[in-house]
């Protein structure tokens, strides 16, 4: 969508509204500086967050992506975080399977309080794919193959 | 599909570090989008009247705001696309300021970002479904959790109000910290005198149940429809049996037991009622020290009880409560001392906390009134009290100011002139923080009429010298250090939050902040609401709270209950799971991954498939991301509308870009 300056890179952040959405929201009112390079999609839950979500996402050209729930037995629908970390997990182990950096992607527990949190995350992430520069360019035919696949 | 854009300013919020007419004029490239246009304040009067303008001039089937978060202000535009006439799931919001404008300075960076944030809600929005709510109906009971003075309050006030009330306290009476209280702040009026008629109206009140010596161990629904399980532990003693005449008490030969209402001040017998006021008045055996239940010998209680009230076969039992909203005013603990090793660590008996030293002044105390230190009874002279212990301090982890310290301790400085006329008060402080109604002519009495000797600064160290204490601390205003001989030391201790507050947070689903206080809504404008529908909040379990502001917000919680009672039916959100019967082939992942039990297996001509109860569906989608086929799908929130989302970030494929 946008030019790629080669400054910024394209990463993918899936939020839950609760905690993570909600620790992004504290950040900004807080004013702490970030990184300009993710762009934030807004789930009800981390459940809902279909590992294909993150596969399409990186075989689409982003650089990286990230994902962020409520802590572990503190989500708003009680279990929903653990199904997301089992299933990101797995998808974690998977993706050098299907050639993919796993550095890429993350998983992380950011709270509606900690704002300071998830400056950090966000910075320490972008400073991870920055190291890790753009994707590599990925052969047109994989893709249609892996798109074919999804 | 014809979409309208409307990038708010936001007065230099946004437009300040983000070229909002570029992010408009950008917009109107995007697929389907009809029309874009730039507001000062989308969500002012003219603002949305320029939405509503636009979406009848422009004939738009959906609105995209790029503005503040959704959490602020999604509800508010909906209203405003469904005043003029357009469903109101057929709008989407774009984060520009809490995720763009106020995390960057780079006016370039946040306006491409901005457009791509607009260009996802975009794509989002052409695949948006027209929604409707469903209406369910609720049970007007409300539960309350904390018998302290927020929840008495919230109790009282719903219970007048004409709803049912089911007051849940963990220990043997109701009345919390402030029945500890002897005196209050900046009246100095008796505690128990305002705070016991309240009491006897929640035993009195006949819309009100009351479970004391009782917990929480699970809760399930959803608002309107909460069921609660209440773990009643067992007291030993007939509640119904029991007439409060404190024979057994008497009698009781097992006198070691720990006062836990007089902080651990004195002993009381191991079958007792608290206090005198105790609400309700009924006695309790501490199992721990009972002789007959940890040696199977005495009884004595059992032999002299005049109603036959004794029962040492009770066992804990677990009621269910249905209910409709719960208020949570679970209160606070205070910080534990002992954690200062130059203070003594809790090793010496003559440096207490405040609220022993409460217990100390109160005339139903274990000395009756009379000032006499823990060691030798004696009365003392040089009361030495230190501000600040477990607040303001980050070594220890609290770095939060609780509030009501400063008060409380002016208070005890003049009490204890009071008792004594001969003594002399010493105040250790860092600031005097004295905002309330007449507080900081409270404690410049307690300065100049009472002469209590305020020292700004931090104590160093409290070490014993003969029967008496050396207090060295700096005192910053005289540039000195000052050592203090002392009789008695008393800390002025911080409030944490409640012990097991994390683990009520898990069963309410709401969440807290670092130091385990629940957190609010909105810190300003929603502070007695949660995340959660149908819980709200009321005293201190939220942030450390005097009496008045806890009283307020209990009062607060109980109007929100009412308000949300004021409705025979309510709107369920419409974001729920819908199963596309023609996908499902009946597996039964869905059932068995939903934490609500939303879904049930249906039978449809012969063949089993899965079926959504919309009313229990909370819209987690925990189900669409499980289902093999893709069937079962969280409107609103469906794989098409998130994959749009990922391709309108990424459709600038890597091959189309560096090729």
């Amino acid at each position: 969508m946008s030019d790629v300056t080669g400054t910024e890179l394209r990463i993918v952040g899936f939020l839950c509204n609760w905690c993570s959405y909600g620790g992004a929201d504290t950040a900004g009112v807080g004013r702490f500086q970030q990184p300009t390079d993710l762009r934030i999609i807004r789930v009800p839950c981390s459940g809902r967050i279909d590992p294909l979500f993150v596969l399409k996402s990186l075989v689409n050209g982003a650089d990286g992506v990230l994902v962020s729930g409520c802590h572990p037995r503190d989500c708003h629908y009680s279990e929903g975080n653990f199904y997301a970390r089992r299933r990101l997990e797995v998808l974690k182990r998977f993706l050098p399977i299907l050639g993919i950096d796993e550095r890429r992607f993350e998983y992380t527990w950011v709270s509606a309080s900690e704002g300071q949190k998830w400056k950090t995350v966000v910075s320490s992430f972008t400073e991870r794919i920055h190291e890790l520069g753009p994707a590599p360019v990925l052969n047109p035919a994989l893709i249609k193959q892996a798109e074919a696949i999804l | 599909m014809k979409i309208g854009v409307f990038v708010c300013h936001c007065g230099s919020n946004i437009a300040g570090t983000v070229d909002v007419a570029t992010v408009a004029e950008q917009a109107r490239n995007l697929p389907n989008v009809a029309f874009a246009s730039d507001t000062l304040y989308a969500c002012s009067e003219p603002g949305q009247d320029g939405i509503i303008n636009a979406i009848k001039e422009h004939k738009l089937d959906g609105v995209v705001v790029a503005s503040c978060t959704p959490r602020m202000h999604e509800a508010t535009f909906r209203k405003t696309v469904e005043r003029a006439g357009l469903n109101r799931y057929m709008f989407e919001m774009a984060n520009i300021r809490e995720h763009v404008s106020w995390i960057g300075k780079d006016v370039e960076a946040n306006t491409r970002k901005a457009i791509d944030l607009v260009a996802m809600a975009a794509a989002k929005l052409t695949h948006d479904q027209e929604l409707t709510p469903k209406s369910f109906s609720i049970n007007k009971r409300v539960l309350v959790v904390g018998g302290g003075v927020a929840g008495i309050q919230a109790a009282l006030d719903c219970a007048d109000g004409g709803l049912e009330v089911i007051l849940v306290e963990k220990t043997s009476s109701i009345g919390g910290k402030m029945a500890k209280l002897d005196k209050t702040f900046p009246t100095v009026d008796c505690s128990s005198c305002i705070l016991g008629p309240k009491m006897v109206d929640v035993a009195q009140h006949p819309n009100i149940t009351l479970h004391t010596s009782a917990e929480i161990s699970d809760i399930k629904g959803y608002v309107g429809n909460f069921t609660v399980s209440i773990n009643r532990k067992a007291t030993y003693v007939d509640n119904q049996a029991c007439t409060g005449c404190g024979l057994c008490m008497e009698k009781c030969p097992s006198k070691k037991s720990t006062d836990y209402f007089n902080e651990g001040i004195g002993t009381t017998t191991a079958i007792n009622i608290p206090f005198p006021q105790a609400i309700p008045k009924k006695a309790v055996i501490d199992p721990e020290f009972c002789m007959k239940l940890t040696k199977g010998k005495c009884g004595v209680c059992e032999k002299v009880c005049p109603t036959s009230a004794i029962r040492f076969e009770q066992q804990n039992e677990t009621i269910e409560e249905p209910v409709g909203a719960i208020i949570a005013a679970t209160g606070y603990d205070l910080f534990d001392f002992t954690r200062y090793g130059e203070y003594g660590g809790g090793r010496y008996p003559d440096v207490i906390t405040s609220m022993q030293y409460e217990r100390l002044l109160s005339a139903s105390g274990p000395t009756g009134g009379h000032i006499k230190r823990p060691s030798d009874g004696k009365e003392p002279k040089d009361v030495v009290f230190i501000q600040c212990v477990g607040s303001r301090d980050k070594s220890v982890g609290r770095p939060y100011c609780s509030g009501f310290c400063c008060m409380y301790t002016a208070k005890q400085a003049i009490l204890t002139k009071d008792h004594m006329p001969e003594s002399q008060s010493y105040v250790f402080y860092m600031d005097i923080r004295a905002p309330g109604k007449l507080y900081d002519e409270f404690t410049r009495r307690a300065m100049e009429e009472y002469d209590t000797k305020y020292i700004r600064g931090r104590v160093a160290m409290i070490y014993p010298k003969g029967d008496k204490y050396i207090v060295r601390g700096a005192d910053t205003l005289m540039g000195a250090q000052v050592e203090i001989e002392a009789d008695l030391v008393v800390l002025a201790v911080g409030a944490e939050a409640a012990k097991g507050a994390p683990q009520l947070a898990e069963k309410l689903r709401i969440s807290y902040d670092n130091y385990g206080f629940y957190m609010e809504s909105h810190p300003k404008l929603r502070p007695v609401e949660t995340n959660t529908a149908g819980v709200y909040l009321a005293g201190a379990c939220q942030g450390p709270k005097d009496i008045p502001s806890s009283v307020g917000q209990g009062s607060a919680a109980a109007s929100k209950v009412m308000s949300l009672f004021s409705k025979d039916m309510l709107e369920s959100d419409p974001q729920v799971s819908a199963v596309d019967i023609k996908r499902c082939v009946g597996c039964g992942k869905c059932i068995q991954t939903c934490p609500f039990g939303a879904i049930n297996e249906m039978d449809f001509r012969g063949m089993v498939k899965a079926d959504v109860i919309e009313t229990i569906c909370q819209g987690c989608g925990i189900c669409t991301s499980t289902c093999p086929q893709g069937a079962i799908q969280l409107q609103h929130f469906t794989d098409n509308q998130i994959l749009a989302e990922v391709n309108a970030i990424c459709q600038m494929s890597p091959v189309q870009n560096y090729e």
